[in-house]
């Protein structure tokens, strides 16, 4: 929402020199009204003023640019060279003087030009960001001026350079020079020289002077344009619908230009909420302003004379057919209406507040949308079928062309508003061409309702046209004001005298007025503030906004439909005393003790561990492509597939929650080896996302290790995974190979078991997997229940006395079967050496010479202690004797 | 006699001072002290002196002896001393070489940040609760006051699972204050990071996926002041001591009075400059008193307990932190990016 200042202060007496920018932006932000930005419009317009064309010559240095001499309200005039042909002596033209600064952010300097000197440049419309909405009566038209004539094809002009007046050019169209020429009502009186007589002719063409060569149609009496020679516009490189803004309003040479278009304003953006549509126009910011700076509201009941008399009830009539989604409609009618520009000061308001000025019918609704903030629309009577409006929705497949040109097709659940047989609007969104005004239209009629902010919302979402007047209703607006609005309206197009307004109000309302009333009770608004108020301070404060209050009762005005609960009003209270002068105290004492979960800190511990190994956390997305499953080989039966499905996603890619975490680990290995990241060891502690019999999802945690580079092989990732199970201290797990897990290399893939509970698998990524990811490298990943892991969680260690006595260690090496997997080994090693076996560890495999074919020999370190003394030989030799027959018992295992 | 011991000496510590190693050294004192040394060899002779003579002559020899022994000694201390000198000039190394690292790895940032903020909630007696993001959209929405047409609801705005909107992926962290209020015993003093989804396009500024941390306090006699004190002092904690902090009126279905709580721009101090656009204040969470319906809906009875909440958005606050200038870094998992913090 836009706010001018200076048509603030007609509601608010809060000039600007008093309450600069910075100031006022704070006090409206901390009361509730957050400003986002205050545009000075005069900062980008500096230094252009006007003036008045006192003479004009032709520059001794080229065929087409003047040097003119302007009274610019200074002792001397000023000389300015321009290459404009629409300006004439005695006009009055905007003029950027020496260091001007222009909305374009063109700065501009005195210089010459063709060695004349120039103190300036008269300015265009567009240069003062002002377009012929702004201001009609600029529209230029150019006449094709012979001298400017440039054939297409040199060797072959249409028109001989040679040709003087009263030469044919062809039919009727002869060449003529201008004699003499004066201003006249619309446009120039010409006196035309045609070789053999003087003929009178009226133009509307700007550009031209004495002595300048026309074409003239001696048939139509008309000075031709481009299109009357069927010429393309390089042929006439300077007959062109611009040139200088020739100003038709009261002013006076050395006035400034920047207050003369309104630029002398500061414009105030606002973020209004969702809750308070009633603050998106000026009415509705002029109260917040007035409470805020504690100052009068200035507000004005709008008087219609209605002096075309009659009875709109006898014209026109209005049948809600869906009282739900309109509240209300309130109609009134102007007859003999008079299309033409409006006023300066409306323009100027329309335009500050970010609008376009159209034409005095359309600039009123638009005038009484930012005033009242109630959205109006204005229909051409004469297009209403048997002269009866009925609100009602669509019906199947009726279509309408809407005022923007587009043809739509509507639904049943969007409300129109329709004659007796057809849609002339979509309601709150848009009107339709079919009733649209025009510059003929004779009889109009204002639309003021209310609609269910939804429904507007849904529709004009549907057809894809946010409309300014959609974006309001949506928000819900308060029924109460369409009357106001229509009247301001009907006042307007009096004051404006635009047509003359026909006798009575259609007002539709079929539920009538809800009123809320709310009871006072300051303890509870104290209680919730944190404040000591006194009644008198809350009640002022109400009723300063608008509220009614009576002794306990509050009644809430209409236009707050965001206030229905007491602590509504405990928050426009503290919005006024002040957010910032409530206490900042603790009032109650701590009463909680807080704390990480014994799961939060085991996610923690998890996290330093995985760091500890060097690995870097990731976060990745939850939702993952359907297509991901078949990327990691899942089969088509996998119950994994089943996953939870976003009907409206924004992408096939994120379009399932994931069943499992390696697609995700996978990607972004991918993407940084696509980096040409030389390694990347990553780690993810993230969720997975199971259908559960109720709609909703079981949301476990999966660690997520993943990694690729030069040092990366399967033992790595397996370290890493003991490191984490000893960092958690959990008991030994137990590594099981996994030759069936699809996404994983079926030689190099293991599961992790801590007693009968599997936590998870690692391994090297499928080598089908890394082509379906079109890597040519080795990926290792590990995936392990975050649950599981949590439970296998060691507790807090008990210490165990230091060994009194020495340890003796034994290597063995023998040779088996190829296939004998050694971690089996070393569990029979273990079992077999019993307790004064302490620990067993494999130093060496080996296979090639002197070994058979099928057979490898695998070396153990076997560390032996007694606790109660010191181990003997015999002893040591005794437990490596079991070792060796258990070994050759379960695997043939002879000693090397 | 005495001449022989003289001569002796002579030699001795010249043979002394001149040896080159320990070991020489060692043989110098067999040579001379020991059992079959010289000065024995010398003593050995003092049958032949007279009674007289052989006290002077003794105390004599013992002396020669102490002396040679500390010679000894003396030259030991400086070879050793000397020969680790040597020592020290061989291992010396080249400092500027690079150390053998086993490099660390990396916390998000976004998660260093997170787990900043819950430090300091631990530190006040919070406790971090975790919930669905798969969630009823009664739960995101209904029981937050969120009324059926609001424009949140929009299928264009949150993600659905099913054909009547009733299950949905979370869009705020908001639902977890239901959560808690309806399971948990009071008083409640909570906070719930964690993932929400909204349908946005991937942009510099938007993810679909981003987090956000919501804060809940449900107590007797809680005000608007102790909101206003605690975020305060979790502002201090996050933004460094003396953070001057604006509390402004806002809206939140949920919450009522709500507010946001603005920082003065650290770095123009208020003046307004590009990083606060001009304004001078930077945005940093949305708060406000638990709406007294949104408490009685829960089975909490807002005429015996009231409560405040907040919610703020953390990837915007890791971003202000570390400088992040794209949004999508934090989900690209670069590693580049993620060795930096």
């Amino acid at each position: 929402m836009n706010l001018s200042r200076k048509w603030l202060n007609e509601f608010v007496d809060l000039p600007l020199a008093e309450y600069d920018d910075r100031s006022f932006a704070e006090a409206m932000t901390v009361s509730g009204s957050k400003v986002e930005v205050t545009e000075d419009l005069s900062a980008h317009l500096k230094n252009v003023v006007v003036g008045r064309v006192l003479s004009m010559e032709h520059h001794p240095d080229s065929d087409h640019m003047w040097v003119l001499q302007l009274d610019v309200g200074r002792d001397a005039p000023v000389q300015i060279v321009t290459g404009a042909w629409n300006v004439h002596e005695g006009d009055l033209v905007p003029v950027a003087l020496d260091g001007a600064l222009l909305p374009t952010g063109a700065e501009i300097r005195s210089g010459s030009l063709r060695g004349v000197r120039s103190d300036g440049m008269l300015c265009s419309l567009k240069e003062l960001n002002l377009t012929t909405h702004d201001y009609a009566y600029a529209a230029i038209r150019a006449a094709a001026i012979l001298g400017d004539y440039h054939p297409l094809d040199k060797n072959r002009p249409s028109i001989p350079a040679s040709i003087a007046a009263g030469d044919k050019i062809f039919g009727p169209v002869l060449a003529a020079e201008v004699t003499r020429i004066r201003p006249a009502e619309a446009g120039w009186e010409l006196v035309l020289d045609l070789g053999a007589e003087s003929v009178k002719a009226l133009t509307p063409c700007a550009n031209l002077h004495l002595c300048d060569l026309v074409a003239y149609d001696t048939r139509q009496g008309k000075v031709c344009e481009l299109s009357d020679l069927h010429a393309e516009q390089k042929e006439f490189p300077h007959c062109i619908e611009d040139g200088i803004f020739i100003l038709h309003e009261d002013v006076r040479p050395g006035d400034d230009i920047a207050a003369m278009i309104g630029c002398d304003d500061h414009v105030v953006e606002f973020e209004i909420t969702p809750n308070r549509p009633d603050c998106l126009c000026m009415i509705g910011l002029a109260r917040e302003a007035a409470v805020t700076f504690n100052k009068e509201l200035k507000l004005h009941t709008p008087v219609v004379q209605a002096k075309a008399g009659g009875d709109i009830n006898a014209l026109a009539s209005v049948v809600v057919e869906e009282p739900t989604l309109c509240r209300r409609y309130t109609a009134r009618m102007v007859k003999n209406v008079k299309i033409a520009p409006s006023p300066a000061w409306m323009r100027e308001r329309i335009r500050n507040a970010g609008m376009r000025p159209i034409n005095n019918l359309v600039d009123i609704t638009n005038y009484v949308m930012m005033e009242y903030g109630q959205p109006m629309h204005a229909f051409d009577f004469s297009c209403v079928k048997g002269g009866e409006i009925h609100v009602r929705c669509a019906r199947p497949d009726e279509t309408i062309q809407t005022l923007d040109g587009t043809g739509r097709t509507l639904t049943e659940n969007m409300l129109c508003i329709c004659d007796t047989e057809k849609p002339v609007g979509v309601a709150g969104v848009m009107g339709g061409a079919n009733s649209e005004i025009v510059g003929d239209t004779a009889m109009v009629l204002f639309e003021s309702a209310n609609f269910d902010g939804v429904s507007i919302r849904r529709t004009a979402t549907a057809l894809g046209m946010r409309t300014d007047a959609s974006s309001r209703y949506e928000k819900g607006l308060d029924p109460e004001n369409t009357y106001a609005a229509v009247q301001r309206a009907c006042e307007l197009v009096e004051l404006l005298g635009c047509g003359e307004v026909v006798e009575g109000v259609i007002d539709v309302y079929p539920a009538g007025r809800r009123e809320t009333v709310l009871r006072l009770e300051p303890e509870k608004i104290n209680a919730l503030l944190g404040t000591d108020l006194d009644v008198p301070t809350m009640t002022a404060i109400l009723r300063r906004l608008g509220f009614t209050v009576e002794g306990e009762t509050v009644h809430v005005p209409s236009w707050r439909g965001d206030v229905e609960h007491y602590s509504d009003l405990a928050e426009e209270v503290a919005r006024f005393y002040g957010y910032n002068e409530i206490p900042t105290r603790f009032t109650g004492a701590i009463s909680t003790c807080g704390g990480f979960t014994p799961e939060q800190l085991c996610e923690r511990r998890i996290g330093e561990i995985c760091r500890g190994l060097g690995l870097d956390e990731i976060i990745t997305y939850s939702f993952i492509s359907p297509g991901y499953y078949d990327k990691i080989n899942l089969p088509a039966d996998s119950p994994l597939r089943d996953s939870l499905r976003i009907l409206n996603p924004l992408g096939e890619d994120t379009s399932i929650m994931r069943t499992t975490i390696l697609p995700s680990m996978l990607e972004i290995l991918t993407r940084n080896y696509n980096y040409r990241n030389r390694e990347a060891r990553l780690y993810e502690i993230g969720r997975t996302y199971h259908k559960r019999p109720d709609g909703l999802a079981d949301e476990p945690k999966t660690v997520s290790l993943g990694a690729y580079g030069p040092e990366m092989n399967f033992f790595v990732m397996k370290g890493w995974v003991e490191e984490l199970l000893e960092g958690l201290g959990t008991a030994k797990p137990r590594f099981i190979r996994e030759a069936s897990n699809p996404s994983y290399h079926p030689g190099r893939c293991a599961t992790v078991w801590i007693g009968e509970k599997c936590l998870g698998v690692l391994g090297q990524i499928h080598p089908r997997v890394m082509r379906n990811y079109s890597v040519d490298a080795e990926f290792y990943c590990a995936q392990l229940s975050f649950g599981a892991l949590f439970e296998a969680q060691g507790g807090v260690p008990v210490f165990k006395p230091l060994p009194k006595y020495p340890a003796v260690t034994r290597d063995i090496a023998v040779i088996c079967d190829l296939a004998v997997p050694v971690g089996e080994m070393e569990e029979s090693i273990l079992a077999a050496g019993g307790e004064r076996l302490i620990d067993c560890a494999v130093f060496d495999v080996y296979t090639g010479t002197h070994i058979v074919q099928g057979r490898k020999s695998v070396a153990f370190s076997l560390t032996m202690r007694d606790e109660n003394q010191t181990l003997t030989d015999e002893h040591a030799e005794e437990i490596v004797a079991n070792v060796l027959k258990a070994l050759k018992e379960k695997y043939g295992a002879e000693m090397r | 006699m005495k001449e022989m011991m003289q001569k002796l000496r002579d030699a001795a510590l010249q043979a002394i001072l001149e040896s080159e190693d320990v070991d020489s050294l060692e043989a110098m004192r067999v040579k001379y002290l020991g059992k079959k040394g010289e000065l024995t060899g010398i003593l050995r002779q003092m049958g032949k002196l007279s009674p007289d003579e052989r006290p002077q002559m003794g105390q004599l020899a013992n002396q020669l002896r102490e002396e040679i022994e500390e010679t000894i000694e003396t030259r030991r201390r400086a070879l050793n001393e000397a020969k680790l000198e040597l020592q020290l000039l061989q291992e010396t190394v080249d400092v500027t070489l690079p150390g053998e690292k086993h490099p660390m790895g990396h916390k998000h940032p976004m998660y260093n940040v997170l787990d900043q903020i819950k430090d300091i909630f631990i530190g006040m007696g919070f406790e971090i609760v975790d919930g669905p993001e798969v969630e009823l959209s009664d739960y995101n929405f209904t029981k937050l006051n969120i009324d059926e047409g609001h424009p949140s609801r929009e299928w264009t705005d949150t993600f659905y699972f099913t054909d009547d909107s009733r299950i949905c992926l979370r869009t705020q962290t908001s639902p977890m204050q239901i959560h808690a209020m309806e399971t948990r015993p009071l008083p409640i003093r909570m906070i719930a990071p964690g993932r929400v989804y909204r349908k946005d396009e991937v942009d510099a500024t938007h993810s679909p996926m981003f987090h956000q941390i919501e804060g809940m306090v449900i107590d007797k006699g809680v005000t608007m002041s102790d909101l206003k004190a605690t975020l305060n002092l979790v502002v201090e904690k996050i933004y460094g001591k003396g953070t001057v902090t604006r509390f402004r009126p806002h809206h939140f279905p949920f919450t009522e009075p709500s507010c946001e709580l603005d920082i003065q721009c650290h770095k123009c101090g208020g003046k307004g400059c590009p990083t606060c656009k001009g304004e001078g204040w930077i945005e940093v969470l949305g708060a406000g008193m638990v709406h007294p319906k949104v408490l009685a809906g829960c089975g909490i009875d807002p005429d015996v307990y009231s409560g405040w909440a907040f919610g703020m958005g953390l990837e915007r606050l890791a971003m202000g932190e570390y400088k992040i200038t794209d949004l999508r870094l934090i989900f690209e998992n670069d590693v580049r990016f993620l060795e930096q913090f």
